[in-house]
C-alpha cells in the first residue's frame, strides 16, 4: 500500500483529506471490494459504520439510561459504559519535555484495567498522552502513527509537531458532535525546541507550556503551578511530574494505580520504569509520622 | 392516595393517567449473561466459560458454551448479547480464511487481536455488545491473553475475567494469580494443573453468587500439542 504509493504504481491525483467515507456500510467488515480491486486504494482500511436513523421524533422517550450519549440521533443507546477518567500531564522545561500519566481505565464504577498504557510513542521524538474514551484513543493513535509514517515515506521528511497536531485535528473533525471522545496531548522535541500541543475531538487545538487533561487534571495543575519553572533540572522535573500525578490519583477516584513517565529531549524519548503509587503512598505516611514524632520531641524539649 | 374520586371508572386512576404520546423505544440489544475467563501461563493458555444462556428470568439453554476455537493455537471467549457473539465469530472466521488464502499462513494470536480491535471499532456508533477475551500462544510459544472492551480497546494481560460475573472474579484472580495486596508471599509461577484447578474453583464461586452463571463449565487448555476441552458440571439453579 505505502510501497505502491512511493513507487507511483497507480496515479491517484489527489490525496484524500478526510480518509473516512462516513456513510460506507460495510456490514460484514469483510472489505471484499477493496481486495478485489487492489488499484483503488482508499488510503485507509477503516470503514466506520453509521447506523441509519430517522430524524428526532416528537415523542417523549421514557427510558433514561445513564449511558445515553449526547448526540443520540447518531448512536444507538448503549447498555454498557465505556472506559473514561484519567490524569495526564505534559510540560516543557530547559531539559526537554516531560509527559506523565496514571494507568487506570475505569468503566462506570469498575476498574476495567489497572495497567493501561496511556502514553504512546509516535516516533523517536514525539509521544502522545491519551485521555477520554479508551477505545477511541487507541484507534486514533494508531491512525495518527500511520499517517505520520506515510507522510515521512512519501515526502522524505518528518512532519513537525504543529503539523501533526493540525493533521489529527482535521481527521477528527468529521466526528465532531458524535460520541467520539478523544483528548490527546502531543509532547515532542523538534529543532525549534520542545513543544506540548493539546488536540481534542471537540475541535480544540492548543499549544502551551503546561497541559494537563482528565478528571484528575485540576489537582495536577495545582501541584505543577506551584513547583514548575523553566530552569528545573531533569531529576527535579521528573519528581515534580510524579508528585503531580500522585496527588491527583490520591484525590480523584478515576485515576490511580501506577505512574508512567516519559522524558523527551534532543536525543529522543526515554521511558522511566513504571512506578506503583501504593509504595509512594506508604513512604508518604512514613515521612508524615516521622515529622510528627520529631515535632513532638522538639516541643517537649522546648517546654522543659 | 387511593381515594374514590381518583378513580375514573373500574381500574383507571384518573389524575395519574398520562394521556400523551409515548415512545416505547425498541432496544436492539439483549443481555444473555455468561462469564468468560482466560489465564496465560508460561507455555499454556486456558480459556473457560460457563454454558448457560439466559434472558431476563428465563434460561434459553444449559449447553451454550461461549468459547469458540479460531485456530490451533487461539480460542476466543465472547459473552454479552448472543446474537452479536454469533455474528462476530462468523466474521472473524471469514477474515481468518481470507488471511490464510491470501498470505498462505495462519494468523497469530496477536494479529487476531489487532484485527478484532479494528472490526469492533468499525462499529463504534452501533457497537457489538460483546465482551471478548482471546487466549492463545504467541509466536514464541508463551501463553497470551488479550482482553477487549465492546468498542475495540484491547490490551495483553496475564489473566482476565469478562461477562456478568467479571466484577466478582477479577479481584479473586488479582489476588491468587497476580499476588496483589498480599505481603510476605512467595511469587511462584503458575503450573498448568494449578491453573486449571483455580479456574474450576473460581467458576464454582461465581455460580454461587451470580444468577447468570451456572449449569456447566467448559475449559479449553491450549498448549503446543493442541487444544484440550473438558466440561465440568456446575450448579443448575
Amino acid at each position: 500500500m505505502a510501497l505502491e504509493d512511493i513507487c507511483c504504481f497507480k496515479d491517484k491525483p489527489t490525496q484524500q483529506l478526510f480518509p473516512f467515507p462516513a456513510l460506507e456500510t460495510d456490514y460484514h467488515n469483510l472489505e471484499l471490494e477493496r481486495l478485489k480491486t487492489s488499484q483503488t486504494n482508499w488510503g485507509d482500511p477503516q470503514h466506520i459504520f453509521i447506523p441509519p436513523f430517522p430524524q428526532a421524533t416528537p415523542f417523549i422517550s421514557r427510558r433514561t439510561s445513564r449511558f445515553r450519549p449526547p448526540n443520540h440521533a447518531l448512536t444507538v443507546q448503549r447498555p454498557f459504559p465505556l472506559s473514561h477518567g484519567t490524569t495526564t500531564l505534559g510540560f516543557i522545561f530547559q531539559g526537554g519535555v516531560i509527559a506523565a500519566a496514571d494507568t487506570r481505565a475505569s468503566a462506570g464504577g469498575l476498574v476495567a484495567c489497572p495497567a493501561v498504557h496511556k502514553i504512546t510513542p509516535i516516533h523517536s521524538h514525539l509521544v502522545v498522552t491519551s485521555s477520554g474514551s479508551g477505545a477511541d484513543c487507541m484507534l486514533w493513535e494508531r491512525i495518527l502513527i500511520r499517517e505520520i509514517r506515510l507522510y515521512e515515506l512519501r515526502h522524505k521528511r518528518r512532519l513537525s509537531i504543529r503539523a501533526s497536531a493540525k493533521l489529527l485535528s482535521f481527521m477528527l473533525h468529521p466526528f465532531k458532535g458524535t460520541d467520539v471522545c478523544v483528548a490527546l496531548t502531543l509532547c515532542g522535541w523538534e529543532k525549534e525546541g520542545p513543544q506540548v500541543i493539546y488536540v481534542c475531538s471537540d475541535g480544540a487545538r492548543l499549544q502551551g507550556d503546561i497541559i494537563s487533561v482528565g478528571s484528575g487534571s485540576p489537582y495536577a495543575y495545582g501541584v505543577l503551578d506551584g513547583g514548575l519553572s523553566w530552569g528545573l533540572s531533569k531529576e527535579e522535573a521528573i519528581s515534580l511530574a510524579r508528585e503531580a500525578v500522585f496527588r491527583a490519583t490520591h484525590r480523584d477516584a478515576y485515576s490511580g494505580n501506577n505512574v508512567d513517565l516519559f522524558h523527551i529531549d534532543a536525543q529522543g524519548w526515554i521511558q522511566r520504569p513504571r512506578e506503583d503509587l501504593k509504595e509512594e503512598y506508604y513512604r508518604e505516611l512514613e515521612r508524615r509520622s516521622k515529622r510528627r514524632r520529631e515535632k513532638k520531641k522538639r516541643d517537649t524539649i522546648e517546654s522543659s | 392516595m387511593l381515594s374514590a374520586q381518583g378513580f375514573g371508572g373500574p381500574g383507571k386512576m384518573k389524575e395519574y393517567h398520562y394521556a400523551g404520546a409515548v415512545e416505547n423505544r425498541f432496544s436492539p440489544y439483549a443481555f444473555n449473561g455468561g462469564t468468560v475467563l482466560a489465564v496465560a501461563g508460561e507455555d499454556f493458555a486456558i480459556v473457560a466459560s460457563d454454558t448457560r444462556l439466559s434472558e431476563g428470568y428465563s434460561i434459553h439453554s444449559r449447553d451454550s458454551p461461549k468459547c469458540y476455537k479460531l485456530t490451533d493455537t487461539t480460542v476466543i471467549g465472547c459473552s454479552g448479547f448472543h446474537g452479536d457473539c454469533l455474528t462476530l465469530t462468523k466474521i472473524i472466521d471469514a477474515r481468518l480464511k481470507m488471511y490464510k488464502h491470501s498470505n498462505n499462513k495462519t494468523m497469530t494470536s496477536g494479529a487476531i487481536a489487532a484485527m478484532l480491535s479494528t472490526i469492533l471499532y468499525s462499529r463504534r456508533f452501533f457497537p457489538y455488545y460483546v465482551y471478548n477475551i482471546i487466549g492463545g500462544l504467541d509466536e514464541e510459544g508463551k501463553g497470551a491473553v488479550y482482553s477487549f472492551d465492546p468498542v475495540g480497546s484491547y490490551q495483553r494481560d496475564t489473566y482476565k475475567a469478562g461477562g456478568s460475573a467479571s466484577a466478582m472474579l477479577q479481584p479473586l484472580l488479582d489476588n491468587q494469580i497476580g499476588f496483589k495486596n498480599m505481603e510476605g508471599v512467595q511469587h511462584l509461577p503458575l503450573t498448568q494443573e494449578k491453573a486449571v484447578q483455580l479456574v474450576k474453583d473460581v467458576f464454582i464461586s461465581a455460580a454461587e453468587r451470580d444468577v447468570y452463571t451456572g449449569d456447566a463449565l467448559r475449559v479449553c487448555v491450549i498448549t503446543k500439542d493442541g487444544i484440550n476441552e473438558q466440561t465440568i458440571p456446575l450448579r443448575k439453579d
